[in-house]
């Protein structure tokens, strides 16, 4: 089973994270950036099929500027194959409709057009919109089976099982499918010191749009098909009242909710 | 006026409070029509119309049931190409968003997620979202095909506004990639009589400081009539479902009223639940994040707190 599993390079949570004022993108020259840590549950369960299966190769691909190559890094440490980074001035800006054509077309060239499992987060951690996965089973034909906190991959087939509201389901679907994981199903491996020395000789094939294809009209900020209008940092909360137990800490919450109206 | 298409949440007929959010915000920008897909519309209809639906179009047939989101992005699809909509309106949850996505795909039509505002714009319909966990606030506008929104819950009142609601049946024939992905058993949880966690106007959230006790935190959510919520320590610890998680992997919550108990408000956290209008916190450890957010925080310890404030909640309800 080949498996190739995308991966996003993001601004860290930790960070102030914050937008260009140029041209309301986000900023990721300001701030430290790494794997997107949802994609690490991706990353650690294509690994573990693999293992399983005791052949197969997972290739982890990530779009993204050239300091993405830490994210490929990172999933070549936990112990993926190899890499592939698609990185293009053009791609800048770009939404997720054209995030989703670029990794459909890279997906396609990796696998010649015959992918058997293609893997991905539940959502990026800066975007966190959780609506590439679909998109990219849209574009390459794909079924989708999504939110998998479990999964079993048979013989020709994939079953998973999700967490839903109101009921656990399992859902089923043949091969070739898209797949895409919760941080339910696994606990992401630290890379190991032979794993971080192994990377370095990993191959990390490098993309442009040309590569692809793609012409650089069809991506990046002026085609998307969206627009940021305005962006406005929200005032921090006023912080309110905060008060110490003295034995009436309850009364004085309840006091606090009548005043609001909420009793 | 242009007609606007909702995508009706439901199960089984039966209406989740998104829908008639999404009729009363279609309404800003023209002319609500459902798109019932599945059984049970003869029970939603009057609700339909109730909250301004003209039309209800239904798609009701074997092949929808059990398929995911892929039929109903289809069934949308033919709409949007039959109507020519101004717009396409579902809910901001998993399954709304991967039906959205889809969509766009095959109409070509841009797509905002996550909305927490939609209104008519000088350039169309305009957005606002709310990201970063909360420390941002976007506008945003479509520029390509038919505008596709995902509304989060929450985003606003309800009104009713009768309309006709007039069903027409629509035969939208599924492909067979539509139908590759299904549901092979689903087990359905048992219902706690909460209100649902998303659609409360009260969320009261336990986390980690209730050692696994989530008897003051029930009870105190019952004696305001609150949904109960959970952060992700609390559900890795097994000691609630994690249906019920909030934050960035779980639950998106922005009711009237949000009370963490024992959760110490890590940013993950804290991208489930800072849109919530107010917000309160009972936390033994007065450095603990959480405050920084608070309208009104009791540090102390919730075991005598919570408590406290049940008996003191009852007692003013009479
Ligand atoms: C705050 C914010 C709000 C935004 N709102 C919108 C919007 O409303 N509409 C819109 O069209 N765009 C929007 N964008 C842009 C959009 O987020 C990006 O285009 C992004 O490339 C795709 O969306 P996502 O990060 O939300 O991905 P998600 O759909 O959340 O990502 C899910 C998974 O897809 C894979 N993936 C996603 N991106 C990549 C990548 N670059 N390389 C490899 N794998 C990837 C990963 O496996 C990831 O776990 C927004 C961006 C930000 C920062
Ligand atoms: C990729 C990723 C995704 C994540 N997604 C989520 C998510 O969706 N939701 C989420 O919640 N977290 C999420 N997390 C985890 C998050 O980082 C925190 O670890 C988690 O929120 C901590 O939960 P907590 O506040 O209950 O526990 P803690 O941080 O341990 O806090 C417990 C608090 O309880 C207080 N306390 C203890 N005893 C008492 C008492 N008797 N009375 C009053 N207070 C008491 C303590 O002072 C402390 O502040 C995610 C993490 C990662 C890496």
């Amino acid at each position: 089973m080949n498996i190739v599993v995308c991966v996003k390079y993001v601004p860290d949570a930790q960070s102030d994270r914050s937008f260009r004022d140029s041209d309301r993108t986000v900023d990721r020259d300001g701030v430290d950036g790494l794997l997107s840590e949802l994609d690490e549950y991706a990353v650690e369960e294509a690994l573990k099929i693999v293992e399983a299966a005791g052949e197969g190769e997972v290739t982890v691909l990530t779009v993204g500027p050239a300091a993405a190559a830490n994210a490929i890094k990172k999933a070549l440490q936990m112990g993926a194959d190899k890499g592939v980074h698609v990185e293009d001035e053009a791609i800048h800006g770009s939404d997720a409709a054209a995030t989703s054509l670029v990794l459909a077309e890279a997906v396609r060239k990796a696998t010649s057009g015959t992918p058997e499992l293609v893997m991905t987060g539940m959502s990026s951690t800066d975007g966190v919109m959780g609506v590439v996965p679909a998109m990219l089973a849209e574009r390459l034909g794909l079924p989708q089976v999504t939110y998998a906190s479990e999964l079993t991959v048979g013989e020709g087939t994939v079953t998973i099982r999700r967490d839903g509201d109101t009921a656990s389901e399992t859902i089923e679907a043949s091969l070739p499918a898209l797949v895409s994981v919760t941080d339910q199903i696994n606990e992401p491996r630290y890379p190991s010191f032979k794993g971080i020395m192994a990377a370095k000789k990993k191959p990390v094939e490098q993309w442009a749009l040309a590569d692809l294809g793609i012409d650089s009209s069809q991506v990046g900020l002026r085609a998307a098909w969206t627009s940021v209008v305005s962006v406005t940092k929200r005032p921090p909360r006023a912080q309110g009242q905060i008060v110490a137990d003295e034995g009436d800490g309850g009364s004085r919450l309840a006091e606090f909710l009548a005043g609001q109206k909420f009793i | 006026m242009a007609e606007v298409l909702v995508l009706v949440d439901h199960a089984d007929g039966r209406l989740r409070k998104a829908t008639a959010e999404l009729l009363t915000i279609a309404r800003r920008l023209g002319e609500p029509s459902a798109v019932h897909v599945g059984p049970g519309v003869e029970k939603a209809q009057v609700t339909l119309a109730k909250y301004g639906a003209h039309k209800v179009y239904v798609v009701d047939d074997a092949d929808t049931a059990g398929y995911l989101v892929a039929p109903q992005a289809e069934i949308l699809a033919a709409l949007v190409e039959k109507l020519a909509p101004a717009a396409v309106l579902v809910p901001s949850n998993a399954a709304g968003k991967e039906i959205a996505a889809r969509l766009s795909i095959k109409t070509g039509s841009g797509l905002i997620t996550d909305a927490v505002d939609v209104r008519a714009g000088d350039n169309g319909i305009e957005t606002t979202q709310s990201v970063f966990a909360g420390s941002y606030s976007v506008t945003s506008t479509v520029t390509a095909g038919t505008p596709i929104v995902a509304v989060k819950p929450n985003s606003a009142p309800i009104e009713a506004s009768p309309a006709a609601g007039v069903i027409e049946t629509v035969a939208v024939p599924m492909s067979d990639a539509a139908k590759a992905a299904r549901v092979t058993d689903s087990r359905p949880k048992q219902a706690t009589g909460r209100p649902e966690l998303t659609e409360a106007a009260i969320v009261v959230s336990g986390g980690r400081g209730t050692g696994g006790d989530f008897g003051p935190v029930e009870a105190f959510a019952d004696s305001l009539g609150a949904a109960v919520g959970a952060s992700r320590a609390a559900v890795d610890a097994g000691w609630y479902p994690h249906s019920s998680q909030v934050g960035q992997t779980g639950k998106q919550v922005s009711p009237q009223l949000y009370v963490a108990v024992g959760i110490s408000g890590a940013i993950q956290h804290r991208a489930g639940m800072q849109t919530s209008k107010t917000i309160v916190a009972v936390n033994k450890d007065e450095e603990a994040p959480i405050f920084e957010l608070v309208d009104f925080g009791v540090v102390g310890d919730l075991f005598s707190v919570l408590p406290q404030a049940t008996e003191d909640v009852k007692k003013r309800k009479g």
